[in-house]
């Protein structure tokens, strides 16, 4: 028994009923499902198509800037380049420090904690994504970074050789490492939630076959879920990066920002980021400065949509040999 | 995620709704406008009642003693709003130049190119350009243990510009003779934004230690290097938590931080609104401008222990005669309690300024006189 392309099996009934291919049956309200549909996947891509746009074309005038109207009184490339770094070393940081804690978390939700103690707990971390990031920059700078600078004059003192950590120590605290410390606990809420879900696809057949060859709970985790899981834990990370190249107001609030390219994480002297830059500098720019400021949200744009195929490339490597295995 | 009953609908949307009141309270609009409400005024002025409204803006720092300005304004002329929007001293000399304010606040004087604009955009009428806010800036610093430091000019550059790096330095101890300096390593604070505050501070520098501090006058900070805080607030709070840190911050909002005195001829002054008012008086005007431009060049070398240099002097730019005759009478009146004692008053009580001098207000009254429509 074939199947026609469309999908219907050919059975052989009588000769007379099968000698015209009725088509599937569609009623009005099918018709208006699919539309609407279709309307709303072709608005999304107006909407980003018209972002886009507007980024472009009023970036434009800032490629043919002299270098006198610029606000760094210099190229271009080399305004935007120091803002970029700035961006990358934040969302690279949080990343680092944010992905393994979420997705302890969500293996302790998801395996270790007893159900009531899970609930209340996947219900806190969801609650961290509420919060406005205003109030995760007044958190930082109020509470966290003046906690920190003990630990930057232990850092520079002990670890001084590592040119992550040269200084001279910030002496109130609002370093690089503060803001990507901030970030990490904005991203966390993220990548947890999509990697609970996650855990909580994995076939308990498979959790369960580990278990019963005398696995323990880690061994099991290792074996069974984590493989399963990787790509999408890997999509929730890279949700995550996204956030945290794109967070604003926290880093503007929390930042010292000097404009120099440096990967000292703990004196005042720090390179500011796209979105940061933009907030501070946007009130009282005027002219060719707001178009200077707009082409560097285009180069953060584009970074996004960059790391985001990547991912996104890496998540479908790897569902071929999920998949294949 | 499907919610399963009702009961679990109810935390989400108080989330929900908790969230979307907090997101609406951090949106706050920037323009300042006062409508006329009439307060219990006594002694409201003869003159008869206009109605209206008058657009100005730029600087920042103008904001406070704008917003006692409009205040007092309302309560002798209720039928006139004032809109004030502190976009920054650039942004309010640009609109002003295109034609799109009735008055400009700015923390600097027009510069020559822009005095031939002023004259193109007010036409026969010509401009005026008055300093009616006069403002003290302290040097304010976080030691323990050491009040009252003493700072000359060439200290105070050097610390700014890096070469000074600990507080037991040698020539902060010239300055400080008897004074326990401790090893503290020194962290200097400037501001990230665009401000009057650090021109009129690198200006003083550049003025008095030339030789140190060789960068012009200029709104952004000119060297790489040290804390940088976001608008006064954060530089006060950034003094304040860090230990060891200097910065310069307007004089009325540094209640609470260590004040430095800084070396005016052979004394030691601290910032106070009769010194700042006092060297803005002595400071003669730019040469080469017309009569009614009163933009004063800061005598910042001053050797009279009676006069404090970090001063931030901000003008009220606008046309002498407007295109509009009421928006001209408006002006008018506006300007006049500016300068006014009570004007004057209303500004030092809402922003801490230095009240201009009489010698001050019967210049810019003459100048006040000639405003029509």
């Amino acid at each position: 028994m074939g199947s026609t392309p469309d999908g219907r099996s050919k059975v052989t009934a009588t000769a007379t009923e099968d000698r015209k291919q009725t088509p599937p049956v569609r009623r009005a309200g099918d018709r208006v499902f699919s539309g609407t549909a279709r309307g709303a996947g072709i608005l999304m891509l107006i909407a980003l198509a018209g972002v886009a746009a507007f980024l472009v074309i009023k970036a434009i005038p800032a490629f043919s800037a002299s270098p006198a109207e610029l606000p760094n009184h210099g190229s271009l490339a080399g305004y935007i380049w120091p803002l970029l770094f700035g961006t990358l070393l934040a969302a690279v940081i949080a990343l680092l420090v944010g992905a393994p804690l979420a997705v302890a978390i969500a293996l302790f939700i998801t395996f270790y904690a007893p159900r009531r103690v899970a609930q209340v707990l996947g219900y806190l971390v969801d609650l961290l994504a509420a919060i406005p990031s205003v109030v995760f920059g007044f958190w930082g700078i109020g509470w966290l970074a003046p906690r920190l600078v003990p630990f930057y004059a232990w850092l520079e003192k002990h670890l001084g050789f590592i040119p992550l950590f040269t200084g001279p120590a910030s002496v109130t605290g609002r370093t690089m490492l503060t803001v990507g410390l901030v970030l990490a606990v904005m991203i966390l809420p993220i990548i947890t939630a999509i990697s609970r879900e996650v855990f909580r696809q994995v076939p308990s057949l498979h959790r369960e076959a580990a278990l019963a060859l005398g696995a323990t709970r880690w061994e099991m985790i290792r074996l069974a879920v984590l493989p399963y899981g990787r790509s999408g834990i890997i999509g929730g990370a890279m949700l995550g990066l996204g956030r945290a190249l794109g967070e604003t107001l926290a880093v503007a609030i929390v930042l010292s920002v000097s404009g120099a390219v440096t990967f000292d994480l703990i004196s005042s002297e720090n390179p500011s980021t796209i979105a940061a830059n933009i907030a501070l500098n946007f009130p009282e720019s005027s002219g060719i400065q707001i178009n200077a400021l707009i082409a560097s949200g285009l180069a953060l744009f584009v970074i996004t949509l960059a790391v985001n195929m990547l991912a996104r490339w890496i998540v479908a490597r790897r569902a071929e040999f999920t998949e294949a295995s | 995620m499907t919610i399963k009953s009702k009961t679990r609908a109810v935390p989400l949307v108080v989330a929900a709704l908790a969230g979307s009141v907090a997101l609406a309270a951090c949106g706050a609009a920037n323009e300042n406008t006062s409508s006329g409400s009439s307060g219990s005024a006594a002694g409201t002025s003869a003159a008869e009642q206009l109605s209206g409204s008058l657009s100005g803006a730029g600087s920042s720092a103008q904001q406070a003693a704008m917003q006692g300005w409009q205040a007092g304004f309302s309560s002798q002329q209720p039928g006139v709003t004032i809109n004030y929007d502190p976009v920054g001293s650039g942004g309010g000399r640009t609109q002003f130049l295109s034609g799109g304010l009735d008055f400009a606040g700015s923390d600097a004087a027009l510069s020559d190119a822009e005095v031939q604009q002023a004259q193109t955009a007010c036409g026969s009428g010509g401009y005026f350009e008055l300093p009616n806010y006069i403002s003290a800036i302290a040097v304010v610093y976080n030691l323990q243990g050491v009040d009252n430091l003493q700072l000359s000019p060439a200290t105070l550059a050097k610390i700014f510009a890096g070469t000074v790096k600990t507080w037991n330095d040698p020539a902060i101890a010239a300055d400080n003779p008897g004074k326990n300096l401790p090893n503290t390593a020194i962290a200097p604070t400037h501001r990230a934004d665009k401000s009057g505050t650090t021109a009129n501070f690198t200006d003083y520098l550049n003025k008095t230690a030339g030789d140190v501090w060789t960068n012009a006058s200029s709104d952004t900070w000119p060297l790489q290097g040290g804390e940088a805080a976001n608008q006064t607030s954060g530089m006060v709070a950034a003094v304040k938590a860090g230990a060891g840190s200097i910065g310069y911050a307007d004089e009325s909002q540094a209640q609470g931080l260590q004040i430095a005195k800084i070396k005016v001829g052979s004394s030691w002054v601290g910032p106070s609104s009769k010194g700042a008012a006092a060297l803005a008086a002595s400071s003669p005007t730019v040469p080469g401008r017309g009569a009614t431009d009163l933009a004063i060049q800061l005598n910042r070398t001053t050797t009279s222990s009676s006069e404090y240099p970090l001063v931030l002097v901000s003008y009220h730019i606008g046309c002498l005669q407007p295109k509009d005759a009421t928006k001209g009478q408006i002006l008018a009146a506006f300007e006049n309690y500016v300068i006014s004692k009570d004007g004057q008053e209303a500004a030092a009580k809402a922003a801490g300024s230095a009240p201009i001098s009489d010698a001050q207000r019967s210049k810019s009254q003459q100048i006040v006189d000639q405003i029509k429509g």
